[in-house]
């Protein structure tokens, strides 16, 4: 079938375009996956401090260019500038969110923070909605073009600049937070916390501290996560984050929930599936199944590796979390 | 305390009863009422207003007429909300008023589609200026018409128009809704139908942000367009996305698209594409530029959207009822006789459209406009119109 031929041709470019929504994914599954860490918790509202962190980080790129600055100024450092707004405050909203819903129904069975989570995020989405009514007349959000030039890579490849860019920095922001677990004290004692709280506090560490930072942490990358999705595919709404939220989630508990380095994997690889899939369905299956059935396909390749490893990918039974 | 509150509540609607009849049969001319029912408040009352003003416009001008008839031709404005539960209770409240002999509405699909129902067991003729759901006429209600197309002549019309242009490869997208994938569907067979070639067929998710996979098919097929079944977000993001990717092909979706949302969404990118339009602005004709006159001369505004629209609906009814009233030999004519008359209605020729019936009250000589993106502001200009005879199903 010659349908087949044409679409190997284009494999270096699905690869790049798989990778970028990979990273993307990867980001905002570890949101996910060290809130759960620390807590056994599922952090739902996640996806709105995704989705908030996109609007800050967007808002910041628009008052530059309102000001006139950003016509001026390197791509690169507005990108970045917009990027640190954004972390701080979605990191600083997912501390806020944490103290204010989550910690007082803490020891509370573990449904009740559940629902809490569940009552955070409406309360977001619709909280941003109005907020962008009211200054802008409607809630969609536009990103103004910030890198315009293409590379061609090869023959059959060309990658847009931007993309480069956040892939960049999705891998800068991915090697930091290793380092920070794994070489730092703040980290160590996050890893303790992780594996045993209540040893942990008993060994001196301020718990409450760590889990502020935990969501600090996970929720200034899902912020970044936000801003770099929003330069990447242009136009943001209060309700933008929930399908990435579910994709990310999935992600997190395909990599082994808990697991930093299982989110990264976890969403890299869904990131493929899903552009691949989406590609080569109708060709496989001769026209039966098109690209629509892209994520029927990528949950069930999950469910089977879930069927043969229960805990993820990266996940052991029983064994060390974070 | 009880019972003086009900006596005078018993008084007052005593009253009220009393100055109805007195005013009623004050009169000595028989009325007749026709009422336009179209969102008057709420998110969509700008649309609802300027439809209600084409209206009220064709029923001044008519006024005199039907005195010199011999008869009281009153105008009775209703507020839907866009809602079709008000729809019905409004379409109640005519039903049960015997002076109403025609209702000019709706703005809302959904809303006409109810309504209809209540307008149907009072024998209340419908005459809808704006709604272009297939469901509307496909029922064969007799009470039922519309001035302007059906949302599946979309589709052909596309077609037709991208294979004039020279373009016989076509990749089709859509968005697994109703909607979406309905016109696409017409497309493709209508393209197919007449010599194109349709290279793939994808469905992608709404909501979702990236469409990469299904935009490396289109450059790996290499077709040299693409129509897209869905709505403004989704399309404006293929948009702009194929043109980032460098991904050079002739964009077409339905009147989905046809949105200022668009242009901001997909930026420059916008330039050269086209959609499809089941209304436009009035044409620069005599006719046109008289009633944008009277228009702008009543109520102070230019008419825009579909004001003319509702300007040739009520022409149209007036026209049937004084048909009735011909064929009743100059008497009061009944609701059915008015029924029959508008169903009748034959080569008119309108502001906004002609219009001739058929047999499920849809307008054989409806137009499809296509609108396309010189530049990157809202809204696009007409390119050209198709007459939709060809593609109804009667």
């Amino acid at each position: 079938m010659n349908q087949l031929q044409t679409l190997v041709k284009i494999i270096p470019q699905l690869l790049s375009d798989g990778l970028t929504l990979g990273f993307v994914y990867a980001i905002v599954a570890i949101g996910y996956t060290m809130v759960y860490g620390i807590l056994e918790f599922i952090n739902f509202a996640h996806s709105e401090l995704f989705m908030f962190g996109a609007f800050v980080g967007t808002e910041v790129l628009l008052l530059l260019k309102s000001m006139g600055i950003l016509a001026n100024m390197s791509p690169t450092l507005a990108l970045i500038i917009s990027l640190l707004v954004a972390m701080v405050m979605s990191g600083g909203l997912g501390v806020a969110v944490d103290r204010i819903a989550y910690k007082p129904v803490r020891s509370a069975p573990k449904l009740v923070p559940f629902i809490s989570a569940i009552g955070v995020s409406f309360v977001l989405q619709d909280v941003v909605r109005m907020v962008e009514e009211a200054k802008n007349g409607n809630y969609y959000l536009y990103a103004p073009t910030l890198f315009t030039r293409r590379i061609q890579v090869a023959a059959n490849m060309v990658i847009p600049e931007k993309t480069l860019y956040i892939v960049g920095l999705c891998l800068v922001m991915m090697a930091a937070l290793t380092l920070f677990v794994n070489k730092n004290k703040w980290g160590k004692a996050m890893r303790a916390v992780a594996q045993d709280r209540d040893t942990a506090r008993l060994m001196g560490i301020n718990v409450d501290l760590v889990i502020s930072m935990t969501f600090l942490i996970g929720a200034g990358m899902g912020g970044a996560a936000g801003t770099l999705f929003s330069v990447q595919y242009g136009s943001i709404s209060p309700y933008s984050g929930f399908i990435i939220g579910m994709k990310a989630f999935t992600a997190a508990v395909f990599g082994g929930i808990g697991k930093i380095p299982g989110a990264m994997l976890g969403g890299i690889l869904l990131g493929l599936i899903e552009v691949f899939g989406a590609s080569f369905l109708g060709a496989l299956t001769g026209g039966v199944f098109g690209s629509e059935y892209k994520d029927v396909l990528a949950f069930t390749i999950l469910i089977l590796i879930l069927i043969f490893k229960p805990s993820g990918l990266l996940g052991k039974p029983q064994g060390e979390k974070v | 305390m009880k019972r003086v509150f009900s006596f005078l509540l018993a008084v007052s609607l005593m009253l009220t009863l009393t100055t109805f009849f007195v005013s009623a049969s004050a009169d000595s001319l028989p009325v007749i009422k026709i009422a336009s029912v179209t969102p008057l408040s709420g998110s969509q009352a700008a649309m609802g207003e300027v439809i209600k003003n084409g209206i009220e416009l064709a029923y001044k001008e008519r006024i005199e007429e039907f005195a010199a008839l011999g008869f009281d031709l009153q105008f009775a404005p209703q507020d839907d909300q866009a809602d079709p539960k008000v729809g019905v209770s409004i379409a109640q409240r005519l039903i049960e008023d015997d002076e109403f002999l025609a209702v000019v509405g709706h703005w809302n699909s959904g809303v006409a589609i109810a309504s209809s129902e209540v307008y149907n067991q009072g024998n209340l003729a419908m005459i809808s200026p704006a709604n272009t759901a297939t469901e509307v006429t496909d029922r064969a209600l007799p009470i039922v018409n519309r001035i302007c197309a059906r949302d599946d002549a979309q589709g052909p019309a596309g077609a037709d128009f991208l294979y004039s242009l020279g373009l016989t490869t076509v990749f089709i997208i859509q968005d697994k809704t109703t909607y979406g994938q309905g016109v696409a569907d017409e497309f493709k067979k209508r393209f197919e139908a007449i010599g194109g070639t349709v290279l793939g067929y994808e469905g992608i998710t709404a909501g979702e942000a990236d469409y990469s996979a299904v935009e490396e098919m289109i450059r790996a097929t290499g077709a040299e367009a693409v129509y897209f079944g869905g709505i403004y977000p989704e399309g404006g993001l293929l948009i702009k996305q194929l043109a980032e990717k460098g991904i050079d092909v002739t964009f077409l979706g339905p009147d989905g698209l046809d949105s200022e949302e668009l242009v901001n969404i997909a930026g420059d990118a916008v330039i050269g594409t086209y959609y499809t339009s089941t209304a436009a602005g009035v044409a620069n004709t005599e006719k046109g530029a008289a009633f944008s006159a009277a228009y702008l001369e009543m109520f102070g505004n230019e008419p825009v959207g579909y004001a003319a629209y509702g300007y040739d609906a009520m022409s149209v009814t007036l026209n049937a009822i004084e048909a009735a009233i011909a064929s009743n030999g100059g008497a009061l004519p009944t609701r059915e006789q008015v029924v029959e008359a508008a169903r009748a209605t034959s080569g008119y020729e309108g502001v906004a459209t002609n219009i001739t019936f058929n047999a499920i009250g849809d307008n054989i000589e409806a137009k499809v406009y296509i609108l396309g993106f010189s530049e990157a502001t809202y809204p696009a200009e007409v390119i050209k119109s198709i007459a939709v005879t060809e593609f109804l199903k009667d």
